[in-house]
């Protein structure tokens, strides 16, 4: 249950989880939208000033010095560029930086980055630090407004000023230097091979980008955003900051008027189960809380016999129900009606709804919902996998043992021969292996019958989507309904997760949200509405650059 | 009123006292109850309670097994209850031999009854209170085996209350080994380790972190076991590291880091351990920070001193990680004595080997004014430390010169010697003023001002080895390249006597410094001549002494140069020509297989045949008569003395008449 609409998010991180190339950043900074504040990767190929070359990835920086103008590297003859580069990189209009691609997103929380020094070139002139968009580049990090650094000549650090503050070690090759912002208490502090140094840097802006600073020849760096381990530990305060963070929760005053929990929480968890229809329990806890109840009992059950009805799959009586109790709601809301009728073709090829079922057996559908549904598949005879949940292995591509399988997403069918693999009519861009079930299918009397129903109700289906022209989600939900049928066995297909009964859950949500929302009723819960207000604050918090909302855990906070 | 109220206290206990001596049980029984909730919580009913001498009934109704267990728990509890009083009411339950009867009570009683965990409770209140009766519970093999398996086993409360008493009793190596043989190690891994994600609560972690710590301090072998022990699949030190993580309670923290650093200095974990690197290291100067409460800021000074004091590059670490520096010079302003004395303590270590630290500490943080501030706190263990600090920061050639100079450090430091002050002080003080009179410090005259010269013949008289050698130390230094009037008044002081004395002390290296002394004493020709012309003999024989005694080569060594300094002298040189037996011993010198008393040997004959002086030619004369010029040339000749040959010629040379 607490996997509905959130669900398939679940579902895609955990297959990265799987694939050998997980992403550490995401590890590190998991509350982070990428969609809206990109992680910095690497180093900007525009962002920086002509004297610094970038290669590895955009990675690895090194001073290369200028085209023109007193930073030139001139072709000259060994001993004469020698003496030139001897004179470079004296003066510090030699220096030159390069920021990331993104500034660090608040959401972070506590970001860190680490440069190892490849070679401390002629004067190791190195400067490590942060800036802010629009900075001279043409400078070390630290020199200018809303620029700080840390220097690797004399281990000053540079707070917006060209007089440094005596402040750590000096730095040489060798080393691996590494800058950590703390964006709960807009704090800086560096590291020096593993070694934490002290906050260098107090009252930082927002939307600092990480930034290094070269200023003579031979000084090349390399960067580590987070792709690989660390060499400090950055881990260790990641916890501390996440301990920090749920004292400050658990430890929050409340105002007196606010304070009778007892009686919050008793309303919130019977509004939760009158809303899912979960109706005896609810009675129970209202008997021994005193909590009233506000909506009909039976209008209660009737809504948890359509949710019965929806979870076990069979989405076809769900429909009839609704029809029979809710006038006009399924007319009215087309979308919810196209969603239905699109997880009812689902359940068709997996063999759970009654429209699916041979007419014998089809005939009292309505009678006892779980005897039903079981193992009665059009396709069933193909081997049905072991149940799809339960399968460790399942591979994430098929394996080719069936001859007649496509391996082809649903648009792209032109390389097939038309004959073996025909477009199902009325469902353009979608191939089919049905001559090949129904071709083993002849066996069972009832089977062909089935498929043929099967093929009637997608056309349709496919005809209301047209006259609907639904939204991107709905769209791409029915173009992964129908490549189904591109597969002689569907739960062992790249698309065999939308088989699972977990996907009855968000299409039981909307139906549900929608009958309470005919009815004249809440169509959120309470409690999911102080979760779902919660999530809002702290995005929020990430745009308004308040690092704390990376440390306040919610689905943490609710196990609890 | 009040008056009144105490009156009506006593008259009202009376009653179920009385009944405590009843034969019937169930009087008892409601007796004790009563009693038992009349003292919680009063130290004042508790007084009472004991001043009326009912504790050896209590003791008695614990003991007697005939009696219902329940009269035993309650009577035991009461007890316990006691034992939570004032130091005053302590002290007289130890008196009435309280700890003996818990002690002989958890030798019989089953681990695991509430009775058992009673006596526990008990006795961890009464060790807890200063000073702890440790004698009463005996390194009994029996006894402690069973403590440790309740540590291991037991209620929570039973568990902290054994390691609680277990960890203030081990104050020695009889108690560490005892405690490890018998399996005290593995009960602190127990007790260490986490269940699922959370970490061990802090009543459970923080006793054991204690008894860990003072089984591994300064033992080896127990170190040793504690780094092979294991609970679950994380050995001792590895759970330590989890513990000194940032989100670990500070207390915990402490103790965990605590227990690396005793572990790391009794040689279990090497200096370049991360465990120690990226363990302990980080952690105590992440606790010495501004933002920590001022005790763990202490302990931690402390802690961090004991880890880096001897290691250079910890010291090198600690002196760049997170701001140690100014987390110190900032604890030293503390108000409490802890604090004060771990700051100075830190910083000694931190300076003890590296000049640039040691320049860092001085020029950043101006810590001289504190330094001085220190030497004159009212309290011992700051004056010490302070002094300790001082003493890190001396071997400085540079801070001699300026620094120290400048805050005129051997003012206070003189009158701390002067004070009648502890062997430590002393030691370290005397150390100090070793560096202090090295020749280029411009604090030697005012220093000898102060008595320096009288104070420290006097340390040389001192029992201590230590301190004779710091004393003598100090004279050495004082007299290189000094006025002849110093010279003097140190010969005058010390007096010949006292040097033939140290010239027989079982120390040698108080004898190579008395030699280094006389060395320094017979400098420059002008020098030479006038202190021979008043101590000849003293110093002749004194050199006769060693080169006759059972001396190892250095000291040897040691005499032939103050000979040869003699020999530079213009009157001094006759001193030696007139006696022929250290002539005859010259020669045997330069015939001597030890290659650094030949060159010796060289020097004094060198400069006994040097030319142009007045007599040369009679000693030359005299010289190849006792067969030095043969020895000479036999020198020249041998191949293994290579290195000598420059030198051989050069005294061959002046012998032109005779070769």
């Amino acid at each position: 249950m607490a996997a509905m609409g959130s669900g398939r998010g679940t579902m895609e991180s955990q297959n990265q989880v799987q694939s050998d190339n997980v992403d550490r950043l995401k590890l590190l900074y998991p509350n982070v939208n990428e969609d809206e504040t990109p992680l910095p990767r690497s180093w900007s190929t525009k962002d920086k000033f002509s004297y610094i070359g970038l290669s590895q990835n955009n990675l690895r920086v090194h001073y290369k010095g200028g085209t023109q103008g007193p930073g030139r590297r001139p072709h000259l003859p060994y001993l004469h560029l020698r003496l030139w580069m001897y004179r470079h990189g004296k003066t510090h209009k030699d220096a030159a930086s390069v920021r990331a691609t993104h500034p660090i997103p608040a959401a972070c929380g506590l970001y860190y980055f680490e440069v190892r020094i490849v070679s401390k070139g002629r004067d190791g002139y190195m400067g490590i630090g942060l800036s802010a968009h629009g900075v001279n580049m043409n400078r070390l990090p630290g020199w200018d407004k809303h620029s700080y650094g840390y220097h690797g000549d004399d281990g000053h650090s540079f707070c917006s000023s060209g007089t440094g503050q005596p402040y750590g070690p000096t730095f040489t090759t060798g080393d691996v230097i590494g800058c950590g912002v703390n964006l709960v208490d807009n704090t800086c502090f560096y590291t020096k091979n593993g070694h934490h140094l002290g906050i260098a840097f107090r009252g930082l802006p927002p939307n600092l980008y990480p930034t290094v600073g070269l200023q003579t020849p031979g000084e090349v760096v390399d960067a580590n955003f987070g792709q690989q381990p660390f060499v400090f530990d950055i881990e260790d305060m990641l916890r501390e900051l996440r301990a920090r963070t749920r004292l400050a929760i658990d430890e929050f005053p409340l105002p007196d008027e606010q304070g009778q929990w007892q009686q919050v929480l008793h309303r919130m968890v019977s509004s939760y189960l009158v809303h899912h229809g979960y109706c005896s329990t609810a009675q129970a806890f209202s008997r021994s809380t005193g909590q009233p109840i506000d909506e009909d009992i039976a209008s209660i059950k009737n809504r948890q016999r359509i949710s019965k009805l929806v979870l076990s799959g069979r989405i076809g009586d769900a429909i009839e129900a609704a029809r029979r109790l809710y006038p006009g709601l399924l007319e009215r809301d087309h979308e919810l009606l196209l969603l239905l009728k699109c997880r009812q073709f689902v359940e068709m090829v997996n063999g759970s709804d009654s429209e699916a079922l041979c007419a014998d057996a089809g005939a009292d559908a309505d009678a006892d919902g779980d005897a039903n549904g079981v193992a009665t598949s059009v396709i069933s005879h193909v081997g049905r996998a072991p149940p799809l949940a339960a399968n460790g292995d399942r591979a994430p591509h098929h394996n080719g043992v069936s001859e007649c399988d496509v391996d082809m997403p649903p648009a792209a069918n032109g390389a097939h021969d038309g004959e073996e693999l025909p477009l199902v009519k009325g469902m353009p861009g979608v191939t089919a292996s049905v001559s090949a079930l129904l071709g083993r299918a002849d066996g069972e009397g009832c089977s062909r019958a089935s498929v043929e129903r099967m093929l009637a109700f997608g056309r349709d289906l496919y005809a209301m989507s047209q006259d609907l022209k639904p939204d991107h989600y709905l769209k791409a939900m029915l173009e992964d309904a129908f490549s189904l049928l591109a597969y002689s066995n569907p739960w062992d297909s790249p698309n065999g997760w939308q088989l699972e009964a977990v996907w009855r859950e968000p299409v039981c949500e909307a139906f549900n949200a929608a009958i309470l929302e005919w009815a004249g009723l809440r169509s959120v819960s309470p409690v999911e509405a102080c979760v779902a207000q919660s999530a809002e604050l702290l995005r929020r918090m990430a745009r308004a650059a308040l690092g704390a909302c990376a440390f306040a855990d919610l689905p943490a906070l609710l196990r609890r | 009123m009040q008056q009144l109220t105490i009156f009506m206290d006593i008259e009202s206990s009376r009653s179920y006292i009385d009944e405590l001596y009843s034969p019937n049980q169930e009087k008892i029984m409601d007796a004790l109850v009563t009693l038992k909730n009349s003292v919680i919580g009063s130290n004042r009913q508790k007084s009472s309670v004991i001043e009326q001498g009912i504790v050896p009934r209590l003791l008695q109704l614990m003991t007697d097994d005939c009696l219902d267990p329940n009269i035993r728990l309650e009577a035991t509890i009461t007890i316990g209850s006691l034992a939570k009083g004032t130091p005053e009411n302590v002290a007289s339950l130890v008196d009435q031999g309280t700890t003996i009867v818990l002690v002989e009570l958890l030798k019989v009683v089953p681990t695991g009854t509430r009775l058992a965990e009673a006596c526990l409770c008990a006795l961890r209140s009464i060790f807890q209170q200063p000073p702890a009766p440790i004698t009463a519970l005996p390194a009994d093999m029996r006894l402690l085996t069973r403590l440790t398996q309740i540590a291991r086993e037991g209620s929570p409360t039973a568990r902290a209350c054994v390691v609680r008493i277990l960890s203030i009793w081990c104050s020695g190596p009889v108690e560490q080994e005892a405690l490890c043989a018998a399996g005290a190690c593995a009960a602190v891994a127990a007790l260490l380790a986490s269940r699922g994600f959370s970490s061990p609560p802090l009543a459970r972690a923080l006793p054991a972190l204690d008894l860990l710590a003072a089984m591994c301090f300064e033992n080896a072998n127990v170190s040793q076991v504690a780094l092979n022990t294991r609970f679950g699949d994380k050995t001792i030190p590895e759970l330590l590291t989890t513990l000194v993580s940032r989100d670990k309670p500070l207390a915990i923290a402490m103790g965990a880091a605590r227990c690396l650093t005793f572990i790391h200095r009794a040689g279990a974990l090497t200096a370049d351990d991360t465990r120690v690197v990226f363990g302990a290291l980080p952690c105590l100067a992440r606790l010495c920070t501004k933002d920590m409460p001022e005790d763990i800021r202490a302990t931690a000074a402390e802690t961090l001193a004991y880890l880096a004091e001897v290691d250079t590059s910890l010291q090198r670490l600690a002196a760049i990680s997170n701001h140690l520096m100014s987390s110190l010079a900032d604890i030293v302003n503390c108000p409490s004595a802890a604090a004060k004395q771990g700051a100075f303590k830190c910083f000694a270590s931190l300076g003890a080997n590296d000049e640039d630290i040691r320049k860092r500490i001085i020029e950043t943080h101006g810590l001289m004014v504190h330094v001085v501030n220190g030497m004159n706190n009212p309290e011992p263990s700051v004056r010490l430390a302070a002094v300790r600090c001082l003493h890190s920061l001396s071997r400085s050639v540079q801070q001699l010169r300026t620094t120290f100079q400048d805050h005129s450090v051997w003012r206070p430091l003189m009158q701390l010697l002067n004070d009648s002050p502890g062997t430590e002080l002393l030691t370290v003080g005397s150390s100090t003023l070793c560096n202090l009179l090295l020749e280029f410090s411009p604090a030697k005259e005012p220093m000898l001002d102060q008595g320096a010269v009288e104070m420290l013949c006097n340390l040389t008289k001192r029992p201590e080895a230590a301190l004779r050698l710091n004393g003598i130390w100090a004279l050495m230094n004082m007299a290189f390249q000094a006025e002849q009037k110093v010279k003097q008044r140190i010969l005058c002081c010390l007096g010949t006597e006292q040097m033939f004395r140290l010239l027989g002390d079982g120390d040698t290296r108080v004898i190579m410094k008395t030699l280094g002394l006389l060395r320094n004493l017979l400098s420059t020709r002008h020098h030479i001549d006038a202190i021979m012309a008043e101590y000849s003999s003293q110093v002749m024989q004194a050199v006769i002494v060693v080169l006759e005694g059972s001396y190892p080569a250095e000291v040897k060594e040691q005499a032939l140069c103050i000979l040869g300094n003699i020999g530079d002298g213009e009157k001094a040189k006759d001193l030696i020509m007139a006696n022929e037996d250290v002539l005859r011993k010259l020669v045997d010198y330069l015939a001597h297989p030890e290659s650094k008393l030949q060159e010796a040997a060289l020097f004094v004959a060198g400069n006994l045949v040097w030319r142009g002086e007045a007599g040369a030619a009679a000693r030359q004369a005299r010289l190849a008569d006792l067969g030095v010029l043969r020895a000479l040339k036999l020198l020249r000749a041998r191949h293994d003395a290579h290195h000598l040959h420059e030198k051989v010629k050069t005294a061959l040379a002046q012998f032109n008449d005779f070769t």
